[in-house]
């Protein structure tokens, strides 16, 4: 049976294109997501993520394109049979208790997980009894979390699954969604912290302006930037000065601790010491997710504008 | 599909009625736990009785027990009441929260939400009218035999259908805030204007000659004409004027409903 779904892809989305009034969200976005692949889909706030997400489970229909999960059209509640979600701005009516809306989710589904094992997973066996409303923001997202789960699904949709959440208790979701991860689950989620996405995804795939802009692991995202991060300490050392050398594409000084992030770090660094500007705990580094991702949706804007 | 599957999909669908049970007991429970909600809809039309009602229970009203004429008119109040907020702004509410944003991502027929919530208007409003009568006929001794309850019980459920459309409309027409202003806006002047209160051969000429197009009228009318009281015309007659009133509204739902989904960035 799992065979089965293990020749369909996950998730298909086909030149697909979708319009606000006179808005575009989505620009002829197409992606496949295969079994057991972890996807993070980036992009800067209103690029289209949500928007992406919303057509993959049915929640709206392209303006054109096809969308298909696991080879049904998604706006049938039955292609969903398999997909367990958390979104966002979404809400739980205040006077249910914890344990009625799980269990009201859980018989949704054909071969759901008990009630105490969502709540369990989720960390929220204590407030089976206590009502919605007198949830905090974190114990309201761990029960988001429960209800996405309950159904034994075999593809979790997350929509910013973290917004909201402290570090700890952001760090916890993580150790566990990687769980699941590991039971060959299937994950599409949408996160503004890269390095979570750079540490559980398989994918990333980064929209902007209603397009794919990049798609690739992790490492191919960052190499397909280059240039390197350069951190050291010198006093006297002005921005200008460092926004003047040929690779340099951004530099700030603070103090006297400096971080440009160049190019040309090799080449940099010899001007530098033949002007004799004196350097101090120097160090060079791969580019991070955090700045592949910036230059390349900032790229981007400079060629829309 | 493999044996593995077809057997989980005849379990699904046996469960089906279990789910629809627990999804009407989860509606349910949402309107009772709101207390001024429950106070607003299940208690409001007996208080408004026994206020206006019970000091003249014993006069005559169109050739009957005044206080029979009245269990038409109040029970046709509280089932509008029911539809219009434990329904309709309900929904509302659940829109603007994301509740049902969250349900139509998951496997759940959309229908059978609406059901549910359509079981719990009938469960609500049968306990609305039923606190009424009990009311009527243990305080006020409005006297009334086993099968004239039952029967204008039924004919009051049968008037609700068009202000469920009605509610369902209001659901999707705006905001929780909104829905809620429109219904006061509906339900009370509606009321009035319809004889529901204060009979409505003693209302203002104006009043009198609009009463007659009013979906409120002809819910109390079926009443009435099934104590002997009504305006002569017939209870087909009222039946198809509600009918008519309930196309109308559902057509503006699903206009609303369509338009609703394909509204908001996301």
């Amino acid at each position: 049976m799992s065979q089965r779904f293990g020749r369909r892809p996950t998730v298909e989305l086909h030149d697909v294109t979708k319009d606000f009034g006179k808005v575009r969200a989505l620009d002829g976005v197409s992606l496949v997501v295969e079994p057991g692949e972890t996807v993070a889909v980036l992009g800067p706030n209103g690029a289209g993520k949500t928007t992406a997400i919303s057509i993959m489970l049915g929640l709206r229909a392209p303006t054109s394109g096809r969308a298909l999960l696991y080879g049904q059209n998604p706006r049938d509640p039955a292609s969903r049979r398999h997909a367990g979600v958390m979104l966002q701005d979404s809400g739980i009516p205040p006077s249910l208790k914890v344990r009625e809306a799980v269990e009201m989710f859980r018989r949704l589904y054909e071969r759901p997980m008990s009630v105490e094992a969502a709540l369990g997973a989720a960390g929220l066996g204590e407030k089976a009894n206590v009502k919605v409303d007198s949830l905090s923001g974190g114990q309201r997202q761990r029960l988001y979390f429960a209800l996405a789960i309950v159904g034994n699904p075999h593809v979790l949709f997350l929509d910013e699954p973290t917004v909201g959440l402290d570090v700890e208790s952001r760090r916890g979701f993580w150790d566990r969604i990687e769980e699941m991860v590991e039971e060959g689950k299937t994950l599409v989620l949408t996160t503004h912290y890269l390095e979570e996405a750079d540490e559980l995804a398989d994918r990333i795939v980064v929209i902007d302006h209603g397009k794919i802009i990049a798609e690739g692991s992790p490492a191919a995202i960052k190499a397909t930037v280059g240039g390197k991060t350069v951190r050291f300490r010198s006093s006297g050392v002005r921005e200008a000065y460092l926004r003047d050398l040929p690779g340099v594409r951004r530099a700030s000084v603070s103090g006297d601790s400096v971080e440009m992030y160049t190019m040309e770090p090799e080449a940099d660094l010899y001007r530098m010491f033949r002007d004799g500007i004196e350097v101090s705990e120097l160090e060079v580094v791969g580019v991070g997710l955090e700045e592949a991702f910036v230059a390349l949706t900032s790229n981007r804007k400079e060629v829309a504008a | 599909m493999t044996a593995v599957e077809s057997t989980a999909r005849a379990g699904a669908r046996l469960r089906a009625p279990a789910t629809l049970a627990y999804l009407i007991y989860v509606e349910v429970v949402k309107v009772v736990r709101i207390p001024m909600f429950a106070i607003f809809t299940i208690l409001f039309p007996t208080l408004l009785f026994a206020m206006f009602g019970l000091p003249s229970v014993n006069d005559t009203e169109k050739g009957i027990i005044a206080g029979r004429y009245m269990m038409s008119s109040f029970g046709a109040y509280a089932v509008m009441g029911v539809a219009l907020f434990s329904f309709g702004v309900a929904i509302a509410s659940e829109r603007g929260m994301g509740w049902n944003k969250l349900l139509r991502a998951t496997p759940m027929n959309p229908l059978s939400y609406f059901i549910a919530k359509i079981a719990m208007a009938v469960l609500v409003g049968l306990a609305t009218v039923t606190l009424l009568y009990l009311f009527a006929g243990l305080v006020a001794h409005v006297q009334m035999g086993l099968s004239t309850w039952v029967g204008l019980v039924g004919l009051l459920m049968a008037g609700m259908v068009p202000f469920v459309a009605l509610g369902l409309w209001l659901g999707y027409l705006g905001g929780p805030q909104s829905a809620a202003v429109l219904a006061n806006l509906i339900n009370l002047p509606l009321s009035f204007a319809s004889g529901l209160f204060i009979p409505v051969q003693m209302l203002p000429d104006v009043v009198q000659k609009i009463a007659p197009y009013l979906p409120s009228y002809h819910v109390a009318q079926l009443g009435w004409t099934f104590l002997g009281a009504g305006d002569g015309k017939g209870m087909g007659y009222h039946l198809v004027w509600l009918a008519g009133y309930t196309v109308v509204f559902l057509a503006l739902a699903v206009v609303w409903y369509r338009r609703d989904e394909g509204k908001t960035f996301g």
